[in-house]
């Protein structure tokens, strides 16, 4: 398919720098006409951050970028979208309220004089909208569509501005398991019709069933390149991770102890029409995978007091709690470290000692006064017992790095010694080094009789740590799997709601 | 002393030097007395206010609790014949009351502090009217002035909350020792107690604040319950210090100037910034410059002009400072 002439886009030596963070560095990339390029990587590999840059939305500090072996400077998505360049993004950005037509063509509406040509509008917008597959009136309003249909019509508006290049970044993430080949079946046919697709994703086996060629980042950089023929489930791994899985993730197996968390039929107001049951032990690491949107966030919220469950028990450490808040639940023994930490994990122009201590404050008070020495202590054995590279206590936390900041969301908790510790997407948007950090962390900790459940997208770490997963859909937990029978497959058929047995 | 507080103490300096330069009557005890007083008077509601607003909200009601206090207190007093120190002690728990009520329905019916506090400016200072038919009456007995009663009382009350304290041939004013009181109280509050940390917290980050276990709404209810409060005292220094409180008027448009002193004095309306001192310094500057453009004979129409200017300037001054500091502290952390 990769005929050997000019590349249509091109990227040689690219660097991108952010406070604190190295996020590319002398990276590259090609991407012929008609192609379909997987990009791969862990999370906070820099996949995203280079896809921004192809599309304007950032600058590069540093590289070349050619399009057509010309050389191009994007300023911004509009210059990028004239060369042909078109995101996808992982939030869809449609106007819930306009219909097909009107946002297939926002911002450039076919007119006279400003007066909006309606006929024109929607008899190009069906024209693209049947070259992604989708045969609905235009007039039908985006809010009236399910999440996948309105990925496609992201496209045919890609299309509409005569895209050559769409950049995919995790279409999938939130998609059934019909929604999904609809969306592959639309792929093949771009590709078909000479669209080049970059598609991002954490599923390696999409990658397999779809891909032309694979390119691999680590840690900011590339980490290399599989053709179609190499590409295999745990040659894509090595090059992810640098290493053998099992070198990375460190798990001892720890004899489960006393259930320190139980849930017996919680519904949340999320979901408040399904009932979940479950226990965790002590020592015992649970991860809880799914598809975005599935309720796993909501559940931790729920158990965590901050949306209040509406029925069923919740148990800690056998005894009966019902937190209204996360107050109450921290009381209880709990934690969490959320999936958002710039917005609900810390106060981000506090510094590193008042963000650390914010949680014990209340703990080592005297009469209500601040603990000066004790507030500094916690601070202080945070930073060394998980090693958080900051200058020094009053740094702002805004200034540090994404896994510095989520250090210190654990350094905060770890000072409570919390019994259930439960992390949301623990290592989102993090460098590697921080990451094999964290899970170390995890094992000491379980080690030490904390129970740990965790939300992951990622498929990788929740094979690797977890000594079992519960997979939610649709705010149910459609199955549960021990670690002899966790794999890529068994995972995404309970997340897209096929029953294991099919 | 923070960047901004050193920013506008500079600022105070600066207009005191030129002023005393252009009039040798600027400096003149008599009128260092009332400048004094002026000062602790508003700088009491803007230490109120600015709790609210390191909250990340507002009370635009603190006028009118001015005027209802002051109003209710000579109306207990002179109408109803009621003693001096019940008078004080509800008109108090009456502020706090009106507080307590704004903090329940902002973190409770979830109704936005802008509009629960702008209803309130408009009740307050209409049940003061109403109470009183709209005629002024202080609580003070003017001459031939009848139905008060504990005439000792009283006179003892007007010397704590308006009366003047000789330190040599210098005349102190008692309400600077409201503000010195209340000052300390406000800052040790903010920086060295739990809840002030909470306050600060919760003003940055009302979410990472509740995630860590605070109790956000308790918390700000409390600083709508101390923004009132302060109202209320200051309400009862006004009511001693003019002869008659005029229904209608009396703290009227009180609430800009605290926030104008809030904001000046460093505290951002986003919210989990501020810092007393700079509240206070910035309420004198506020008096400061309505002194200095009687004494250099501006004409006084433009005196509003001059002071939105001046509290303009000083946040593109603080605006500029802090993408300064950012930048700096981006670029430090780069190498």
């Amino acid at each position: 398919m990769a005929a050997a002439r000019t590349p249509l886009l091109e990227v040689r030596g690219l660097c991108k720098q952010f406070p604190g963070v190295r996020a590319l560095h002398q990276v590259s990339l090609n991407l012929h006409q008609g192609e379909v390029l997987a990009l791969i990587g862990e999370n906070g590999a820099g996949k995203s951050t280079l896809m921004k840059i192809l599309a304007g939305v950032q600058p590069a500090d540093s590289g070349e970028y050619h399009i057509d072996g010309e050389p191009v400077a994007f300023l911004n998505v509009r210059d990028a979208l004239a060369s042909g360049v078109a995101l996808i993004h992982q939030e869809l950005n449609l106007a819930a309220n306009l219909d097909l037509a009107a946002n297939i063509f926002l911002g450039r509406e076919p007119n006279r004089l400003g007066f909006v040509n309606d006929k024109a509008t929607h008899l190009k917008a069906a024209k693209y909208l049947k070259r992604v597959g989708l045969n609905l009136p235009t007039e039908t309003l985006v809010s009236d569509l399910p999440i996948g249909k309105q990925q496609l019509v992201e496209i045919a508006k890609a299309l509409s501005c005569d895209a050559r290049v769409l950049i995919m970044d995790e279409p999938t993430s939130s998609l059934s398991q019909r929604e999904t080949e609809t969306l592959f079946e639309v792929v093949h046919d771009l590709r078909e019709q000479g669209i080049s697709v970059i598609y991002i994703t954490h599923r390696l086996s999409e990658v397999k069933a779809l891909a032309d060629r694979v390119t691999v980042f680590r840690d900011g950089q590339n980490a290399g390149d599989l053709s179609q023929k190499e590409i295999d489930h745990d040659a894509m791994v090595r090059l992810m991770v640098g290493r053998e899985l099992s070198e990375f993730y460190d798990r001892k197996i720890h004899e489960p102890g006393k259930v320190i968390l139980e849930l017996d039929k919680v519904r949340s107001p999320a979901h408040p029409h399904t009932e979940i049951s479950l226990q965790i032990h002590a020592g015992e690491i649970v991860g809880i995978a799914g598809l975005v949107g599935a309720g796993r966030t909501e559940l931790l919220e729920t158990i965590f007091g901050v949306t209040p469950a509406l029925g069923g028990t919740i148990k800690v450490n056998g005894q009966a709690v019902h937190p209204k808040s996360p107050e109450e639940a921290i009381a209880a023994g709990m934690a969490l470290a959320p999936e958002d930490r710039k917005l609900h994990g810390l106060v981000l122009p506090l510094t590193v000692r008042e963000n650390a201590s914010l949680a014990s404050l209340k703990r080592d008070q005297k009469n209500g006064l601040l603990n000066f020495k004790a507030e500094k202590e916690v601070a202080n054995e945070a930073v060394d017992q998980l090693q958080i590279k900051t200058p020094h206590l009053e740094q702002v936390a805004r200034f540090l790095s994404g896994g510095n900041q989520q250090k210190i969301v654990l350094g905060k908790w770890l000072a409570l010694k919390p019994r259930l510790l439960m992390l949301d997407e623990p290592t989102r948007g993090i460098d590697v080094g921080a990451k094999r950090e964290i899970y170390k962390l995890m094992e000491k900790l379980t080690g030490e009789g904390v129970a740990i459940l965790f939300v992951s997208s990622e498929m990788e770490e929740v094979l690797g740590m977890a000594d079992r997963a519960l997979v939610m859909h649709e705010g149910r937990i459609a199955g549960e799997l021990n670690r002899s029978q966790l794999n890529e497959e068994a995972i995404m058929q309970l997340a897209t709601g096929t029953s294991l047995a099919a | 002393m923070k960047k901004n507080t050193l920013g506008i103490f500079g600022l105070l300096i600066v207009i005191f030097a030129v002023t005393a330069l252009l009039n040798d009557k600027f400096i003149s005890a008599y009128n260092m007395q009332n400048l004094i007083k002026w000062s602790s008077l508003y700088a009491v509601m803007s230490i109120g206010v600015a709790f609210v607003i390191i909250t990340g909200g507002i009370d635009l009601s603190i006028g009118s609790v001015v005027g209802l206090v002051a109003v209710v207190l000579a109306y207990m007093m002179k109408v109803k014949g009621i003693n001096p120190a019940a008078a004080i002690i509800t008109t108090i728990c009456m502020s706090g009351l009106i507080g307590l009520v704004h903090g329940l329905l902002i973190t409770k019916a979830k109704i936005q502090p802008f509009v629960v506090t702008l209803c309130g400016l408009l009740i307050y200072r209409s049940l003061g009217r109403w109470l009183t038919d709209n005629q002024s009456l202080g609580p003070v007995p003017l001459e031939g002035d009848k139905g008060y009663v504990n005439l000792e009382l009283i006179n003892q009350l007007d010397f704590i909350f308006s009366g003047k304290i000789a330190i040599g041939s210098f005349n102190l004013p008692t309400p600077f020792l409201f503000l010195l009181v209340i000052g300390i109280t406000a800052a040790l509050f903010l920086n060295r107690t739990i809840w002030g940390r909470y306050l600060f917290a919760l003003g940055n980050n009302e979410d990472g604040a509740r995630y860590s276990g605070i109790n956000t709404d308790n918390m700000k209810i409390i600083a709508y319950v101390i923004c009132s409060l302060m109202a209320g005292i200051a309400g009862l220094l006004f009511a001693f210090e003019l002869d008659s409180v005029q229904p209608a008027q009396t703290g009227e448009f009180y609430e800009l100037y605290a926030i104008a002193a809030a904001v000046l004095g460093g505290c951002s309306l986003r919210g989990g910034e501020g810092s007393i001192l700079g509240v206070i310094i910035a309420a004198a500057v506020i008096r400061l410059i309505y002194n200095s453009i009687n004494m250099l004979g501006i004409s006084t129409h433009l005196e509003f002009g001059i002071l939105g200017i001046v509290i303009l300037l000083g946040v593109i001054a603080d605006e500029f400072l802090k993408s300064y500091t950012a930048k700096r502290a981006a670029a430090r952390q780069q190498d």
